[in-house]
């Protein structure tokens, strides 16, 4: 699971026109993930056209269930290659929800040695201060 | 697309020795290097008419074309990517607009800006971190930070996808230090490592160890571009370019590509590898020599799969013992020792690739008539075949 070191302010996401409204749902702790109704397909990251049909008005946020499974991951073990907020050593997971967009996180009360590629968790939000909210990963049962 | 067939040749090179600490500004060895490789061709500085470099790296052309007293520049262009200011030094030979091109990429990305009166390197380094939105939104927030994190996800997936040890990605780093160590001019590795010296590298971002990554190295470089026409009365024979291309994809993200069906595969490389083979009507088989980009050696596995070198899955296995990649191999790859052994500097691949041609390499490969050079694996990526005249 992550922990922080006190002190030392975590990177805020840069908010833009482009994703503001997923930023937004995350303060209210929910998911939505980006999606073109006309070619039914998911965008992520957030991106101001459809790739597939270059529309820009057919793009919509869909709720997303926050469910999923472990892709791939990475640990950081060593401080001169890690962000200093972060005590070591600790995980960013790539999660594919069931939606089929894949999100990086880090994970929740999940020490690093025991994550592994298929492991299914879920998304869980955390308020960090007045104005941040992120997200982690939890377990959940398969 | 056939400006890209036979049009064109690479007539001179100029490498200042590569260094930890060069001890001058990037003015200073960018005006050197382009000395150098003037000089290698036998040209007449005056005839110079074309000046391009990647947007990042040093001095802007004005310099240049100040320090060296260039007065008949028509064309300059920049671009961002791997070696990709070759297409616009290849492209504007081969359209009629200039007679000779020169490709200079001068970084001191190991000394640093502190040692450099034109100091360049502060601003590149600020722009790259304020420009990326997708990482200051989605990875930075989760302390996913530098490249070798961003490549481990790929490459956790890849070595899980395949079956993968970590002992099998260790031969590209095993066969770049033998390369490097007999290459006087590579500073990193004066002896070769052991594939047990792999194994005990240190994990800096697990599953990435510090013998994966290519040091950084403060270098300078200048490569230059002419017609065959042109290149019949200069110094050496022209090494010719059979082929040359940019690949791109959909999805694609610098070394973060995560939201494609598959992530194991570098699209971009594949792109290339088509467009190389068809324009130069060769095969992969016909490859003598190969410098691939090993700014992180488990991506070499996927390149030997995107440019036909062996089968999906299979580039682990194809580097593991290092015979395939020696030299007297099936495919020598990054015979001067790679970025692994001369630090992290794109263009060293196409001087390499020249020097092979040439017959001139540290590690010179037998009838070495076809070379391949490719840059931006796990991004935007770029490559040219050169053949003997």
């Amino acid at each position: 699971m992550v922990e922080y070191v006190k002190g030392i302010p975590i990177m805020r996401p840069y908010i833009d026109q482009d994703n503001q409204a997923y930023w937004d749902a995350v303060k209210q702790h929910k998911l939505v993930l980006q999606h073109c109704h006309a070619c039914d397909l998911y965008l992520h990251p957030p991106r101001p056209m459809c790739p597939s049909c270059n529309a820009q008005d057919t793009l919509e946020w869909k709720p997303s269930s926050g469910k999923g499974q472990i892709y791939s991951f990475v640990n950081f073990t060593t401080d001169r290659m890690a962000y200093p907020a972060f005590k070591l050593p600790y995980a960013v997971v790539l999660v594919e929800l069931e939606e089929g967009v894949r999100l990086t996180g880090n994970t929740h009360q999940i020490h690093p040695d025991d994550i592994y590629v298929g492991m299914p968790v879920e998304i869980m939000f955390e308020d960090m201060d007045d104005d941040m909210t992120l997200y982690r990963f939890k377990k959940r049962d398969g | 697309m056939e400006l890209y067939k036979e049009k064109t040749a690479i007539v001179g090179i100029g490498v200042v020795p590569f260094s930890t600490d060069i001890g001058r500004t990037e003015w200073y060895t960018a005006c050197q290097a382009v000395k150098l490789a003037v000089d290698d061709a036998g040209l007449d500085m005056k005839r110079v008419d074309g000046l391009v470099k990647n947007v990042d790296d040093g001095p802007d052309q004005m310099y240049v074309q100040k320090g060296l007293g260039m007065d008949n520049l028509t064309y300059t262009a920049e671009s961002h990517w791997g070696t990709s200011p070759m297409m616009n030094a290849i492209t504007a030979v081969a359209s009629g607009s200039v007679n000779y091109a020169v490709y200079y990429q001068t970084a001191h990305r190991a000394s640093g800006p502190e040692k450099s009166i034109s100091d360049f390197r502060v601003a590149r380094e600020m722009r790259e971190d304020l420009l990326d939105l997708i990482r200051a939104d989605f990875y930075t927030p989760f302390g996913l930070i530098g490249q070798p994190g961003y490549v481990g996800m790929t490459i956790r997936r890849y070595m899980h996808e395949f079956n993968v040890t970590p002992e099998q990605m260790g031969w590209v780093p095993v066969v770049c230090s033998e390369n490097a160590a007999r290459n006087t001019e590579a500073v990193f590795f004066d002896k070769s490592i052991t594939i047990q010296d792999y194994i005990n590298s240190k994990v800096v971002v697990d599953p990435i160890r510090e013998l994966d990554c290519a040091p950084k190295v403060d270098g300078s470089i200048a490569i230059i571009v002419t017609t065959l026409e042109n290149a019949k009365s200069l110094r050496h024979p022209p090494a010719i370019i059979m082929a040359a291309t940019q690949g791109t994809s959909s999805e694609g993200q610098f070394f973060t590509s995560y939201m494609r069906d598959t992530i194991t595969e570098l699209p971009e490389m594949q792109f290339v590898a088509d467009e190389l083979y068809r324009v130069a009507g060769i095969g992969a088989k016909d490859v003598k020599v190969a410098q691939l980009d090993d700014s992180f050696a488990p991506l070499v596995p996927m390149q030997l799969e995107a440019l036909g070198f062996c089968d999906r899955g299979e580039g682990a296995a194809f580097c593991e013992g290092g015979d395939r990649i020696r030299n007297g191999g099936q495919l020598p790859l990054n015979t001067a020792g790679g970025a692994l052994g001369q630090g992290r500097f794109d263009s060293a691949r196409i001087v390499e690739a020249v020097r092979q041609v040439r017959g001139t390499s540290a590690n010179q490969v037998k009838d070495a008539d076809m070379v391949l050079s490719v840059s931006g694996a796990g991004g935007p990526a770029d490559g040219l075949i050169l053949r003997r005249q």
